[in-house]
């Protein structure tokens, strides 16, 4: 039960390993990514990318600019133009 | 044949030389691993976006495609787009990149096009004007940037999507060098705007649900890809600058010193002659007493 989350910018890939949940700023909305979400795609308003490690845990937040979601069945990838560490 | 002094400061002259091309050899091969990782770890983030790019180009064509991806509908304004570095000391690498920007501009204008000259870096400004001096439309300096950085691809790829959405140019191409290993780079071209249909299109039987719709993420992602184009070639230029200048400052480097060796060699022998001549004359001097 593990979702496989990827962060990458054009300078590197800063993120590669599984998580529980993912809440992605979504341009029309924010929305959640678990295990076994259908396929998706859409773009991403600047705002905090909040990566869930476990269930009920604390999340951490990345800063993204210029983004784009695509959920697929190797999990969720964010691509994204800059990120803040 | 040329006095002691001056072979000796002929020496010492090729001598420091010798250590300037070796320390810039020395420092373009650290600077080449560099360039390597960052050209690599570039990578993902190209390759998702073009099977992104792919799947969804597919999916949006005709009238409703966006004008990045459609075109203007003309093919008769071209711009090259030359990437050439900004410093020398790198070989023939900004020569080749020239040739290859010629003759591509030759064919156009052979097959009766208009083409026009965007240059990124230095090197390719005066030999890019020699032959087409009234072409050169823009020269964009990149000279400040220490690594390629992504917010001067995206500059570059903004400026451009203006200048195509103004119609001041119907078809572009990219001109730079493929890093292939340190001993070879090669000068090469592939049209950036309007963008190229992707040829390998991956279906998957997954219906994807968009949001918002296709062509609104089509047109968010187009601009998009031309950065990562245009931030990939700037990597590649890198890559390929401190490749060509580690290999031509080793030979540099390796002249030198053969240099070196064939002047001490004349050195010695000027003076061994010089020696001989003097103790011959002081011997005949004491033989005519």
């Amino acid at each position: 039960m593990a979702l496989h989350f990827e962060l990458v910018t054009p300078s590197k890939l800063v993120r590669s390993e599984d998580v529980h949940m993912v809440v992605v700023p979504g341009a029309e909305g924010e929305f959640g990514v678990l295990e076994g979400h259908a396929p998706f795609m859409s773009t991403i308003r600047d705002g905090a990318v909040q990566v869930y490690k476990t269930e009920g845990g604390a999340p951490e937040n990345i800063e993204v600019r210029g983004g784009f979601a695509e959920v697929g069945d190797n999990g969720l990838t964010v691509l994204a133009e800059h990120v803040e560490d | 044949m040329a006095s002691l002094k001056e072979l000796k400061d002929r020496i010492k002259s090729v001598k420091s030389t010798q250590k300037i091309t070796k320390a810039k050899q020395m420092v373009a091969a650290a600077k080449l691993r560099k360039a390597q990782a960052a050209a690599e770890a570039a990578r993902p983030y190209a390759d998702r976006l073009a099977g992104v790019m792919g799947s969804l180009a597919s999916k949006v064509s005709g009238d409703s495609a966006p004008l990045l991806l459609r075109g203007t509908g003309n093919d008769q304004k071209h711009l090259l787009v030359v990437v050439n570095t900004d410093k020398g000391l790198c070989g023939g690498l900004n020569a080749n990149i020239v040739k290859e920007a010629k003759k591509q501009a030759r064919e156009l204008i052979a097959q009766g096009k208009s083409v026009s000259f965007y240059l990124v870096g230095k090197k390719g400004r005066a030999p890019i004007k020699r032959d087409y001096a009234n072409q050169v439309d823009t020269m964009y300096d990149t000279s400040d940037m220490k690594n390629p950085d992504f917010a001067e691809a995206e500059k570059i790829a903004d400026e451009l999507v203006a200048k195509f959405e103004k119609g001041e140019f119907d078809v572009a191409h990219l001109v730079y060098p493929i890093f292939k290993s340190a001993l070879s780079q090669d000068p090469t071209t592939t049209q950036i705007l309007p963008v190229p249909a992707p040829e390998t299109v991956k279906e998957s039987d997954a219906v994807v649900e968009y949001e918002p719709d296709e062509e609104a993420i089509l047109e968010d992602l187009l601009p998009r890809y031309i950065k990562t184009q245009l931030f990939g070639a700037l990597l590649e230029r890198e890559a390929s600058e401190q490749g060509a200048s580690m290999t031509a400052m080793d030979n540099a480097t390796r002249n030198a010193g053969e240099l070196i060796d064939k002047l001490t060699i004349q050195y010695n022998r000027s003076r061994q002659a010089a020696i001989t001549t003097e103790l011959i004359e002081i011997i005949a001097g004491a033989e005519a007493l």
